[in-house]
């Protein structure tokens, strides 16, 4: 299934301050837990996280510092901020509002079997 | 691209990270067609080496993988690049986080291919038109009978007044101001700088007309500024922009005037051995006119031919940083060696009015051409060094201005050259301040075009003790060492382990409004 790109790009700051909230990572690791988690449902253009990240950065949610990798390469790591834990509990408190109306709206109009698929077991 | 030679990713690209590959090896044909995917990343000014070697980190990654799930070099390469994403997409998402690498606006361009290339074609005529416009004015004066071997007063004056509204012109119609706009926004600095030039009653040859002739210019500059900036002179984006403008243009101007000069020369010789005089011909037109359409046309080739020189300034700005700061060392030791520092002579006081403008145009240009992300280097030192003889020589300069004022009181020159030293004392003393405070990582870059935060409230540089690790939310910043670790428990602030698991859009551990579960 295609997640719309809206909704993807919508989701994606709380995925990856939420990612980064668990312990400090980089753009390869955070893109394959972002897979894992889904189930490999949601598929972004892996160039496009890489700006994304960088926002954060700006924004101070996340501080990246170069670090060299166990293969030699220079790799950049990002570590979540207390700003950025304090945006991500503000976005999960937006989102519960979204999701719960939304499943509000759902359920009275009687379609929660219609939606039921969308939380179905991962592949 | 063979696997037949040693291909050597990171230095083809920017020197960073050496990945050399034996020759002959399978790695090789990789490491090839990884290095030509970095040259074409490279080639999109939004995004810079640094990012380059984060996406190249990614991309090496993913391989790797693939091929340890059995795929050739070859074929995860292929596999993997194409999640990458499209390079004008990803470009185009990089130009949008950093705005600031675009000030050439070449990557996000406006309109499509077709009205593009028209414009710009039209753009030649104009420039062409505008660039003859400004060379025949300058002979305006001679059909009214001014000569310019006579009234050289007057063409002192007046000379910024034949160039400038010619450029601020093409910049109206290039930023698309509006003619009312550009009339009402235009017409008044030049008018009354027209009629201060001609209606102040100037003694002949006095020292107010030579400073007028000198200020002038400068002023309607920043007349030219606002046209150049369009409708955004409140963005210091666009202000900055100016000034990278006005640095590039000078070398622009500069290359088409040695050009200009080595062919007027080459003719006149020419013309010379045939026996024909046509040294009138030179004088009276070729150079005048010649030297009057240029600043239209260098104006338009910064315009067009941006990337030549944003890679020349940076390099000249590193190599005259080092002599200048050399120069400057050596003329403060000259000048404290001589005793009678009071009794400088006037013109050297001008002259180190002029050493000063040029150390703040170096440090100007040095910092608008730089990478804002970057962090400090022996450059940036060099810079502060720059700036703090250039300050030691402005206060030894500025006691002997007023020693000098104070003997023989005060005259429009010493006025004037007292105040441009006063603004470069500000400036340059501002600069150092800037600078210091970059150096110790408390401030970007002095005049950062990023339009960062001056510093993440989260990071400070404080002591680390202020918050220790043991405390639940907070974090133990540690920039001695050139990395951030943040502490933080796991599982506080995200989802309680079981629900971890997301799917698309996972609501299981949320609760709706009313409570309920949803």
């Amino acid at each position: 299934m295609r997640i719309d790109k809206d909704l993807v790009a919508a989701s994606a700051t709380p995925l990856v301050l939420g990612i980064l909230a668990d312990g400090e990572s980089y753009g390869y690791a955070i893109l394959k837990r972002v897979n894992e988690l889904s189930g490999g449902r949601m598929s972004w253009t892996d160039g496009m996280l890489y700006p994304l990240l960088h926002r954060l950065e700006r924004l101070c949610y996340v501080d990246a510092s170069w670090r060299v990798a166990p293969s030699g390469r220079r790799r950049k790591h990002y570590a979540i901020t207390p700003a950025g834990v304090a945006a991500l509990a503000e976005r999960r408190r937006q989102w519960a509002v979204v999701s719960g109306t939304l499943e509000r709206v759902w359920a009275e109009a009687g379609a929660l079997t219609w939606a039921m698929p969308l939380t179905g077991p991962a592949r | 691209m063979g696997g037949g030679r040693c291909v050597d990713v990171g230095d083809a690209a920017d020197g960073t990270g050496t990945v050399t590959a034996v020759a002959g090896s399978p790695d090789a044909e990789l490491e090839a067609r990884i290095g030509q995917w970095r040259g074409y990343m490279q080639r999109h000014r939004a995004i810079s080496p640094r990012d380059t070697d984060e996406l190249e980190d990614h991309l090496r990654d993913q391989v790797a993988e693939l091929e340890g799930a059995g795929l050739s070099g070859d074929e995860a390469f292929l596999v993997a690049v194409k999640p990458m994403g499209g390079l004008d997409e990803v470009s185009r998402e990089f130009a949008r986080e950093h705005s600031e690498r675009l000030w050439k606006q070449l990557v996000v361009g406006r309109g499509t291919p077709d009205t593009s290339t028209a414009r710009s074609r039209r753009e030649l005529s104009v420039v062409l038109g505008l660039a003859g416009a400004s060379a025949l004015a300058i002979k305006v004066p001679a059909l009214l009978g001014l000569d310019l071997s006579t009234d050289g007063g007057f063409y002192a004056r007046n000379l910024s007044l034949f160039l400038l509204p010619f450029l601020a012109g093409y910049f109206a119609w290039k930023r698309q101001i509006g003619l009312p706009r550009s009339l009402r926004l235009l017409v008044p600095p030049f008018l009354l700088a027209a009629v201060v030039a001609n209606g102040y009653p100037f003694a002949g040859a006095g020292s107010t007309e030579v400073l007028t002739a000198i200020h002038l210019p400068i002023m309607l500059w920043f007349a030219v500024g606002l046209a150049y900036v369009g409708e955004e002179w409140r963005s210091h984006h666009r202000r900055m922009d100016f000034v990278r403008f006005t640095g590039e243009w000078v070398v622009y101007y500069t290359l088409l005037a040695l050009g200009g000069g080595v062919l007027v020369g080459l003719t006149t010789a020419g013309f010379d051995a045939i026996g024909l005089d046509e040294f009138w011909l030179v004088q009276e037109w070729v150079v005048p006119c010649g030297a009057m359409g240029a600043v239209v046309v260098a104006a338009w080739l910064v315009e067009a031919k941006q990337s030549v020189v944003e890679n020349i300034a940076p390099v000249l700005t590193r190599v005259f940083t080092p002599l200048t700061v050399t120069m400057l060392l050596a003329f403060l030791v000259a000048t404290l060696a001589t005793d009678s520092v009071v009794e400088v002579d006037r013109n050297l006081l001008i002259l180190v009015d002029l050493i000063l403008v040029l150390v703040l145009g170096l440090l100007l240009y040095a910092v608008s051409a730089r990478d804002p992300q970057a962090s400090p280097d022996g450059f940036d030192r060099l810079q502060l060094l720059l700036v703090i003889s250039a300050l030691l020589l402005d206060a030894l300069m500025l006691t002997a201005m007023l020693g000098r004022i104070a003997e023989f009181g005060v005259s429009p020159n010493k006025l004037a050259a007292l105040g441009l030293n006063i603004v470069l004392l500000v400036n340059l003393a501002w600069a150092a301040g800037l600078s210091v405070g970059f150096l110790r990582h408390r401030r970007p870059p002095a005049i950062s075009s990023a339009g960062r935060p001056p510093t993440c409230p989260s990071t400070p540089d404080g002591p680390p003790s202020s918050s220790s690790p043991s405390h639940p939310t907070s974090s133990s910043p540690d920039r001695s060492r050139g990395s951030i670790r943040v502490a933080i428990p796991p599982r506080l602030v995200i989802a309680p382990a079981g629900t971890a698991r997301l799917r698309s859009i996972d609501i299981s551990g949320w609760r709706l409004p009313d409570g309920r579960r949803p």
